[in-house]
């Protein structure tokens, strides 16, 4: 019986693995990086991994643009709509489940379990965040009893674009860039190190997926490097700083309050508080009479 | 027809204003070292001598509201802190011609709005949240959520009671305590409120209040035994505040500065619409954060609704606040009308028509006739800066999308106004524009029960309702 090297075609030698080019993820494309850098993943277990773009302050510029050109029609999907497209990433995860826990086996040096598992979590986080969608005005709305004739009611609603920079991990990035979308605002994720590998993987989940090109924008590299320019851009809404190191969070901060950014952290516990947070309660009043 | 109206003032004789103030601190009150002066700004009267607090007085404040938190306040139930803000309630509500007079003269806005808005609704305030204090637990913020600590809270002059009420409610009525700074124009009223404290038997040290200026607001801000800032005021100082605790686990709620479109559609109500828009800019003499700063017109109706808009600002009274018949009363400071006449001189500058009904404003005091602009683009001063006075800019549109663009036009979040018959199109344009508060075919309508704050640059968080609970309570677990 032959065995599977016999099947090379090249007889002298087994066959050559494929790799893939690691690119950005904005607007619904795979562009490389403008300024031309790569940053290489490797290990100490596989030596090199790959060659993911170290972004630059021009493609964050270009992903925010494509993420507030996304924002109104995303946020006028019906909440119905959203919740069915956030599912669907889900559904689509669970069936490339085993790519996703080799490359992040790979890259971050976890055992395969592990990595296995980790990805079950994004799915099941997948689900859990989709659920949120058509719920999250009836928790977080209401209508007021005001003294007086008016109808007067309170709904939460998304705030716009928000950059997000996850801790250097699958997991961490799902989580945040599913709470953050599911109230219909766009995102702009900025991926560090190792990260990338499992993370632009799944850009390809979504470049097939139901969701709009732009919702989702991917920039991998250093967040030292992007997280400032996030903090300072003046048509970001909000930013996610939970994987930015704590001793760096306060010059973030500083340069958020430009234009009063809604800077936040979570240590990582599963709550709809971390839907409101990128989201605005709106009143509304209306005189009542005949 | 001609209606005169022969003065009817308010007697004032019911305040009795002390020649000088103290702070108010740890039930008591305790004598500053410097002093400025506060006035009528209808007269430049002086009213009384104000403590300027230092570094050295807000913490003493800050140390009898940790002492309070933790050896009183956080010790006592909901129910019996809900009592507390009852009986509050009802002081006030007892004493609240005094309250409106009192705020009147320290203020400069008219005794009807004071006796028949803000009064009121300060008492209301509290009654709302003392219905809170015990049921936080249903507040959708998890079971048992905790408060924060001591709340630093920083308050402007244009409600001054008023914001007192907003900021303190919510604290005491969630478990926290207060060290209260008003603003140094309008401190009179809140020293009264620390009366009220005591008459109510307000254990001592849970609400504190530090009268001054800026450098006594950022005391308490920069104060590290403070967990939790509220402040309403400029969207500068708000982003100086952000700046200042970003290397802090201090918690803050803003509530800053606005630019409200208010958007009138071609089949709106002319007749009411006119006293919306009157509502909306001329109401507290236009020092509100959320005014209906910039009038949105559709063409078609452009020109008819400003005539009409014209007769009826000829029939605004200017004048003495004291009188129950004035609409409009004094600019708040000397400082305030020269912000406000320079935006103004940039209006007529940059090209665009300035109108007022002809009146006679006092040669005493501070004082702003009610002003329209027409003529005025998005790129005018006047469209995108907030003049937080009695003038009103006055842009047009042809399409309901071009009405939004420009309504959106603005780094600020705060109000926007909607004025059409259609329904369909209300809900349209109340969902488009992008404000904490959108108020449809009314303006300017505020109540304890609703939710108050801005999106974008107009701040962080809500004040009011439910929504503004979470200001003030970490989640539960």
């Amino acid at each position: 019986m032959a065995s599977p090297k016999k099947r090379s075609t090249n007889k002298s030698a087994p066959r050559l693995e494929v790799k893939k080019t690691f690119k950005l993820f904005i607007n619904g494309a795979f562009p490389r990086s403008e300024s031309g850098r790569v940053y290489e993943v490797s290990s100490n277990k596989s030596g090199f991994i790959a060659n993911p773009c170290l972004a630059s302050r021009k493609d964050l510029r270009d992903a925010v643009v494509a993420a507030r050109a996304a924002q109104s029609g995303w946020a006028k999907a019906t909440a119905y709509n959203r919740g069915q497209i956030l599912y669907r990433i889900a559904e689509m995860l669970e069936g490339r489940a085993d790519q996703f826990a080799s490359e992040i086996s790979l890259a971050s040096g976890v055992t395969a379990k592990k990595a296995h598992d980790e990805v079950l979590v994004a799915i099941d986080r997948w689900v859990w965040y989709a659920g949120w969608s058509d719920k999250l005005s009836a928790a977080f709305g209401a209508t007021n009893p005001v003294s007086g004739p008016y109808y007067n009611f309170t709904i939460p609603e998304p705030q716009g674009v928000i950059a997000v920079a996850p801790a250097e991990s699958f997991l961490a990035f799902i989580d945040a860039i599913a709470p953050a979308i599911v109230s219909g605002n766009t995102v702009v994720a900025l991926v560090p190190g190792s990260a990338a590998i499992a993370v632009m993987s799944f850009a390809e989940v979504l470049a097939t997926s139901d969701l709009p090109a732009g919702v989702i924008n991917i920039l991998t590299g250093s967040h030292d490097e992007l997280a400032p320019w996030a903090a300072s851009h003046m048509d970001i809404d909000g930013f996610d700083i939970s994987g930015i190191d704590k001793k760096k969070r306060s010059e973030i901060k500083v340069a958020g309050a430009e234009n009063l950014k809604r800077i936040h952290s979570f240590d990582g516990a599963l709550s709809p508080t971390r839907i409101y947070a990128f989201m605005e309660a709106k009143t509304v009043w209306h005189p009542i009479g005949v | 027809m001609t209606f005169e109206y022969a003065p009817a003032p308010e007697s004032r004789a019911i305040v009795d204003i002390k020649a000088k103030y103290g702070h108010f601190i740890d039930g008591k009150f305790v004598p500053g070292k410097k002093h400025f002066a506060t006035i009528n700004p209808a007269t430049e009267e002086v009213l009384s001598q104000i403590s300027l607090g230092g570094v050295s007085d807000v913490d003493k404040a800050v140390t009898a509201a940790q002492k309070a938190y933790t050896k009183t306040w956080s010790k006592l139930s909901g129910k019996e802190r809900g009592k507390y803000l009852y009986r509050i309630a009802r002081i006030l509500q007892e004493r609240a011609r005094e309250f409106a007079v009192l705020e009147t003269l320290d203020n400069g806005k008219p005794i009807r709005e004071t006796r028949d808005i803000d009064i009121p609704l300060v008492a209301a305030h509290f009654f709302y949240h003392a219905g809170w204090a015990d049921k936080l637990d249903y507040a959708g913020l998890g079971k048992s959520p905790q408060p924060h600590g001591v709340a630093g809270q920083i308050i402007p002059w244009n409600f001054p009671l008023l914001m007192l009420a907003w900021k303190v409610a919510p604290a005491l009525a969630t478990g926290n305590t207060v060290v209260l700074k008003p603003a140094e124009t309008t401190s009179l009223t809140a020293l009264l409120f620390a009366e009220v404290c005591q008459q109510a038997e307000l254990p001592d040290g849970v609400v504190n209040i530090v009268t001054g200026d800026g450098s006594t607001g950022a005391a308490i801000v920069n104060h590290p035994g403070i967990h939790k800032i509220a402040f309403t005021g400029s969207t500068d100082v708000g982003k100086k505040i952000a700046r200042a605790i970003a290397g802090t686990n201090k918690k803050a709620t803003l509530e800053l500065g606005g630019k409200g479109a208010n958007v009138v559609f071609d089949d709106a109500p002319l007749d009411e619409t006119v006293e919306g828009i009157v509502n909306g800019i001329f109401f507290n003499q236009g020092h509100v954060c959320c005014a209906g700063s910039r009038l949105i017109l559709q063409e078609g109706i452009a020109d008819e609704l400003i005539e009409k808009l014209k007769i009826r600002m000829a029939k605004i009274r200017v004048g003495d606040p004291l009188d129950k018949n004035t609409d409009l009363g004094a600019i708040n400071s000397r400082e305030q009308l020269s912000k406000i006449q320079e935006l103004a001189s940039a209006g007529d500058a940059e090209g665009a028509e300035r109108w007022s009904p002809a009146c006679t404003l006092s040669a005493k005091g501070f004082w702003f006739a009610p002003t329209i602009f027409t003529g005025v683009t998005q790129a005018h001063r006047i469209a995108r800066e907030e003049i937080f006075g009695p003038v009103l800019s006055i842009l047009t549109f042809r399409t309901p999308q071009e009405a939004i663009e420009k309504a959106n036009n603005t780094p600020f979040g705060l109000s926007a106004g909607v004025w059409s018959e259609k329904g369909s199109r209300i809900l349209w344009a109340t969902q488009q524009l992008r404000a904490g508060v959108v108020w449809a075919n009314t303006f300017n309508k505020f109540d304890p029960a609703s939710p108050f704050g801005g999106y974008k640059e107009s701040g962080w968080g809500r004040e009011g309702g439910k929504h503004g609970l979470a200001a003030y309570l970490k989640e539960g677990k």
